[in-house]
């Protein structure tokens, strides 16, 4: 099918002629060319959309082999199936609508086509990552969209600290593919293949079965999927591999919306998703999924309570709505965590294009100790952000709803330990989630007005070509929920056959028969948390600075994340460096040249040195010398020759 | 093959440069203008060969091809032997390609004695590509000898202050290898009766021999290459050299390690590879943590880039020693590809050190606001050397990987690590030079890549985009002449049932539990 291939190449073209020739095209053409070739991208992909999930038509397009060696073959292909459809779809939507907004946010800078460029770029892996039919096409998007995470992260690159937020995302992402790249080994090695048609069959064939690795005799099926979750980590910001996407807000607005809450870091649930007909037949991996994606949902939330930067609130928040898709898949209910990444993706994009049009209207404050006051001056933003909010808390007859529900109740009806775990650690961060959003809201938009007068009389609200963006979103993050839902629950076959659920393992199906309190419980909790923000923030705006200096060392854990920035340099960086610089220093320069080439030029020229006095100038040493000599040889010739 | 010698063409041809460099007659201006025409235009014309080269190569014949084979000293056994196989083709090719890279790249780098340095690499190029065609060991060794005096002269004559130290380090180090190297050839030709290299390929030596000739050929190719812990000439020989000289040592004098290691380690020393492989892998890996931490800190950009070649070097032998299809040739392709990255790299650095004149990381920072397409350049080699996917960097890395995790687990797993520091040393670099606030006066009114300069980035960009995009018609060549060697390495091993799994590459799988 021609259309996918156009879709997937689109952004790249758009890329490529904003990024190569933005200046000759100028600030205002070079973003318009990448805005109209992501238009028809995304037009294409919703005709695939439609195509694949109401006609079936699935399929593959081979362009040419890649990497061939023996048996190992990897070729540039392109796969469209159900999930493909559903991931094109939200991809380039919500890229094209960024896009739109782009243009307005961006309207100051001085680089445009360079912004535009890279957006194009990471459209472009992100199209390649989803559309992959082999391991190593995934990883080449992988890869791909980590690069253009890191350029637009670094976008503003006269801030130092947006380059090092840029280097840590990528060193961090690399330390997720240490195990992705392991787990595309392992899958070669015992699969004999990396293509996903020949791997997916494969799979329940090698259930039991075991392979050398490392320490031991270990279950295939585990350890790959458990090497390719490490991946999933990395990308998704998972638990332990989280650090990078806070810092990550460094980068413009836009690309916090597009890449760090819709798309990019969604990568790993949807590789999950893909994968599922793996990860069904290895049950403890699908447990390291579960534990990892419940213990981020609540972790995350926990964080968020305490930032005071706008951006980084929605960051962890995306963190644990992250969690909250992976342990859906841990439960074997991928269907819900896809279906949570699809409203997610409307929502989050728009709370952070809305952060956006905040940070816009004033005048670039990030700090949320510095707005309020400011709902009356920027109605219709103060609106759109309230419809993310509801929507991300999951308020009754908003997309989060749906799809948080159908994932707690999933989690509920695995009736296993961790789903147990999953699910009440979920209920808990459901509430936080609905404190920490209305805390924003709160200190974003209410009480008194605590930025100075100067910025204040600047607080405008944003032009049409952000806001019709904005209102497109929220028109998703409100419709999006009714329009999957039917046809993911009970009877809905959206995904078709590109994922498996095993039958013992259905816990979606089991979900719509847990009880009424398992399914009111989630909206209560967020009505909960919405109350005690309006208490904590509105009615009793004191409250919160003497509840932190009662439970200082609890508050102190949150604001600075739970130390793991600082843990991580005691344990990694500082390492490295001290490692590196002694390695270097005592161990090439001390040790190997000692020993080596410095050391054996010493010896020579010591022995040398030696030899040179032997040779003094004086007739009679060197007369003795003779004689001695001369006495020897007769000596030996005497002794030599006698019978 | 038919009457045309083109190997012999391919390989003397500069001379032909040579002897009209020395022909040049004039003032000092004339003779340097005129000397960089003739060496540019002998370069290009050689490289116009290997591409017909290339394009005559029968890519099913796993054998010698445009074979020249005539007696030189018949009484002892010494012919004059010449012939390519995928192996050695693209090491040909590379070389010829470089080449003309490097004299443009010296166009206006170098001022005094400029016919003698275009002598110096003609005469280099010679050398190597002699190596690279050589089937006769004493031509090997002449030409691999040989090519030590021109890159002595360039390091020691238009090197940078600590030029002389360098120069005799880099000799004299490659020297006491070779002499090894020397005597196992004797030995060779004594037990055999011949210095050809394709007999002696066929004959059995027995497992004692194997083992003394195995360390002896070590020696000098572990240098070469070079493998911790022989490594610490490669910095210091970086550092001083010139821009080009820096080119032509980490692009091709490098792989002549890497290369001895295939065409005479593994194929006439079996049993002994076999044996040694352990002690090869602790090498290898060591090297690639070691030297990507040692890289990490380092605060002068030649010798960051330097460090993270013999990381690069590490992958290579890891993948080489693995017996497996797609180590052998993961390892060929990252040394070709390495050869195009790291010649890059170098000469992004002499891009900026011919403006500066210093080469400290800390001297630096903010470039990109006056040389944005000097920042795209450095950026694509640097995600190329990071080993991003769709970049050369990535083939031959993932492939000796895929080699590595079949042989062993641990040494895959172990060496992944290095792939992190890498991102993380390359990207540190690459910020500190190239972003940031320009607040440096002398950088201020720097200026960015011209004509020249970027007509030397276009085909190194064109190549490392192309051979990650599209790497088969380099990886075709490779199969028939890996897989041939793996016959020749497996049949004469004492087969383990092991060894033969890897052979057919049947996936080692477990009885079912």
């Amino acid at each position: 099918m021609g259309l996918v291939v156009a879709a997937v190449f689109l952004p790249l073209i758009g890329a490529a002629i904003a990024g190569l020739f933005g200046r000759v095209l100028g600030q205002r053409v070079a973003p318009l060319v990448t805005v109209v070739a992501m238009g028809l991208s995304a037009t294409f992909s919703v005709l695939t959309f439609v195509a694949v999930t109401l006609y079936g038509n699935t399929g593959k397009v081979e362009l040419f082999d890649w990497i061939g060696s023996g048996t190992f073959q990897a070729s540039w292909a392109f796969r469209f199936d159900e999930l493909t459809g559903v991931m094109m779809f939200v991809v380039t939507v919500v890229s094209f609508l960024v896009h739109v907004y782009s243009i307005g946010y961006m309207a100051h800078d001085a680089h445009k086509p360079r912004f535009f460029a890279y957006l194009s770029l990471f459209t472009f892996f992100m199209m390649a990552l989803i559309t992959a039919d082999n391991l190593l096409q995934l990883y080449f998007g992988w890869e791909g969209v980590g690069l253009a995470s890191y350029l637009l992260i670094g976008f503003w690159y006269k801030r130092p600290s947006a380059n090092a937020a840029a280097i840590k995302a990528f060193v961090v992402n690399r330390v997720g593919d240490f195990g992705f790249g392991l787990g595309i080994l392992a899958i070669y090695l015992t699969f004999g293949s990396i293509e996903y048609d020949v791997v997916f069959a494969k799979a329940p064939e090698m259930v039991g079965k075991t392979f050398y690795f490392l320490f031991g005799e270990i279950d295939i099926l585990e350890v790959s999927c458990i090497l390719l979750f490490i991946g999933a980590m990395g990308k998704s910001a998972q638990f332990l591999l989280h650090t990078w996407l806070p810092d990550a807000m460094e980068g413009p607005t836009p690309v916090s919306a597009l890449i760090h809450a819709a798309t990019m870091v969604t990568a790993g649930v949807f590789m999950v998703a893909r994968f599922s007909p793996v990860f069904e037949y290895a049950p403890t991996a699908l447990s390291v999924v579960t534990f990892f994606g419940a213990t981020t949902a609540i972790f995350a939330a926990t964080i968020a309570l305490t930032q005071n930067d706008i951006k980084r609130v929605i960051a962890y928040s995306t963190c644990s709505q992250l969690g909250y898709m992976f342990f859906a898949c841990g439960v074997s209910a991928y269907q819900a965590g896809i279906f949570h990444l699809t409203t997610h993706a409307f929502f989050k994009a728009l709370l952070f294009l809305g952060a956006g049009s905040v940070i816009h209207a004033m005048s670039d404050e990030q700090d949320m100790r510095r707005m309020g006051g400011i709902w009356k001056l920027i109605p219709l933003t103060y609106a759109l952000m309230w419809i993310g909010n509801l929507a991300l808390a999951g308020l009754p007859f908003f997309s989060g709803f749906f799809s948080k529900d159908m994932i707690l109740e999933s989690a509920f009806a695995a009736h296993t330990g961790l789903g147990e775990y999953a699910f009440w650690l979920g209920i808990i961060a459901a509430g936080l989630t609905a404190l920490y959003s209305w805390r924003l809201l709160i200190m974003t938009f209410h009480g008194k007005p605590r930025a100075d007068h100067h910025t204040m009389e600047h607080v405008h609200e944003s032009p049409w070509v952000m806001t019709v963006p904005l209102m497109l979103l929220a028109a998703g993050a409100i419709v999006s929920g009714y329009l999957l839902l039917p046809m993911i629950g009970e009877h809905g076959g959206l995904f078709g056959n590109s994922i498996l659920v095993l039958e013992h393992n259905n816990a979606l199906e089991a979900a719509h028969h847990s009880p009424f309190w398992v399914k009111a419980l989630p909206t209560m909790m967020a009505v909960l948390g919405i109350a005690a923000a309006y208490f904590l923030y509105m009615a009793r705006p004191d409250l919160p600075a003497k509840i932190a200096k009662a439970i200082r060392p609890l508050y102190l854990f949150s604001y600075n994340k739970w130390y793991f920035d600082e843990l991580y340099d005691f344990l990694f960086v500082g390492p490295a460096k001290y490692l590196g610089y002694s390695l270097w220093k005592r161990g090439d320069g001390g040790l190997i040249d000692g020993i080596g080439p410095d050391g054996i030029a010493g010896a020579a020229k010591a022995i040398a040195l030696r030899a040179v006095r032997l040779q003094t100038g004086y007739l009679y040493h060197y007369a003795f010398a003779m004689l001695v000599g001369v006495a020897l040889i007769v000596t030996w010739f005497l002794f030599a020759s006698s019978p | 093959m038919s009457g045309w010698p083109i190997l012999s063409t391919i390989t003397f041809l500069p001379l032909l440069g040579v002897a009209f460099l020395l022909l040049v007659r004039g003032d000092a201006a004339t003779v340097a203008r005129n000397s960089r025409l003739v060496a540019l235009w002998t370069s290009i014309v050689t490289f116009a060969l290997a591409l017909v080269l290339i394009g005559s190569f029968d890519i099913s014949n796993p054998g010698y091809q445009f074979v020249e084979n005539v007696p030189w000293l018949p009484e002892f056994g010494i012919s004059y032997h010449l012939g390519v196989d995928g192996i050695s083709l693209f090491f040909v090719a590379l070389t010829t390609f470089l080449t003309p890279i490097c004299i443009i790249a010296s166009w206006e780098s170098i001022q005094n004695r400029v016919r003698e340095y275009m002598v110096a690499f003609l005469v280099m190029q010679v050398l190597v590509v002699g190596v690279f065609c050589a089937l006769d060991f004493v031509m090997f060794y002449i030409f691999f000898e040989g090519q030590l005096i021109p890159m002595f002269l360039i390091i020691g004559v238009w090197g940078g202050e600590r030029r002389v130290y360098s120069a005799f380090k880099f000799f004299l180090y490659t020297l006491v290898g070779s002499v090894l190297f020397l005597i196992a050839i004797l030995y060779m030709y004594l037990q055999v009766g011949t210095t050809d290299i394709p007999t002696i390929t066929a004959h059995e030596f027995t497992r004692e021999t194997q083992i003394w000739l195995w360390l002896a050929l070590f020696a000098s190719f572990a240098v070469k290459m070079p493998m911790w812990p022989f490594h610490t000439w490669l910095p210091d020989a970086h550092v001083e050299a010139p821009t080009a000289g820096s080119v032509i040592l980490a692009g091709i004098l490098l792989k002549m390690g890497g290369y001895g290691f295939i065409r005479f380690s593994l194929p006439m020393l079996p049993e002994a590879s076999d044996f040694f492989t352990p002690f090869m892998f602790t090498l290898s890996v060591v090297a690639i943590i070691y030297t990507s931490l040692v890289a990490l800190m380092q605060e002068d950009m030649k010798k960051l880039i330097a460090y993270s070649s013999v990381a690069h070097m590490g992958i290579v032998t890891l993948g080489i020693f693995t017996f497996t299809q797609q180590g052998i040739e993961g390892g060929i392709f990252q040394m070709l590809s390495h050869g195009i990255i790291s010649a890059a790299l170098f000469l992004c650095v002499g891009v900026v050190y011919d403006r500066v004149h210093t080469r400290q990381i800390a001297a630096y920072g903010g470039l990109v606001h006056r040389m944005p397409i000097y920042a795209v350049v450095f950026l694509v080699f640097t995600l190329a050397s990071v080993g991003l996917p769709s970049t050369s960097g990535f083939v031959g890395e993932f492939l000796a990987m895929v080699g590595a995790f079949t042989a062993n687990t641990w040494v895959a797993t172990t060496a992944m690590i290095g792939i992190i520091l890498g991102a993380a040393y390359m990207l540190w670099l690459y910020r500190r030079v190239i972003f940031g606030e320009l607040t440096k006066e002398n950088l201020k009114s720097i200026t960015d890549l011209n004509w020249r300069e970027i007509g030397v980035f276009a085909p190194l960009i064109a190549l490392a985009l192309f051979l990650g995009i599209y790497p088969k018609p380099v990886l075709d060549v490779l199969h028939a002449s890996a897989a041939h060697l793996m016959t020749q390495t497996q049949l004469a091993r004492v087969v383990s049932p092991e060894a033969l799994e890897l052979a057919g590459q049947v996936p080692k799988i477990a009885a079912t539990r």
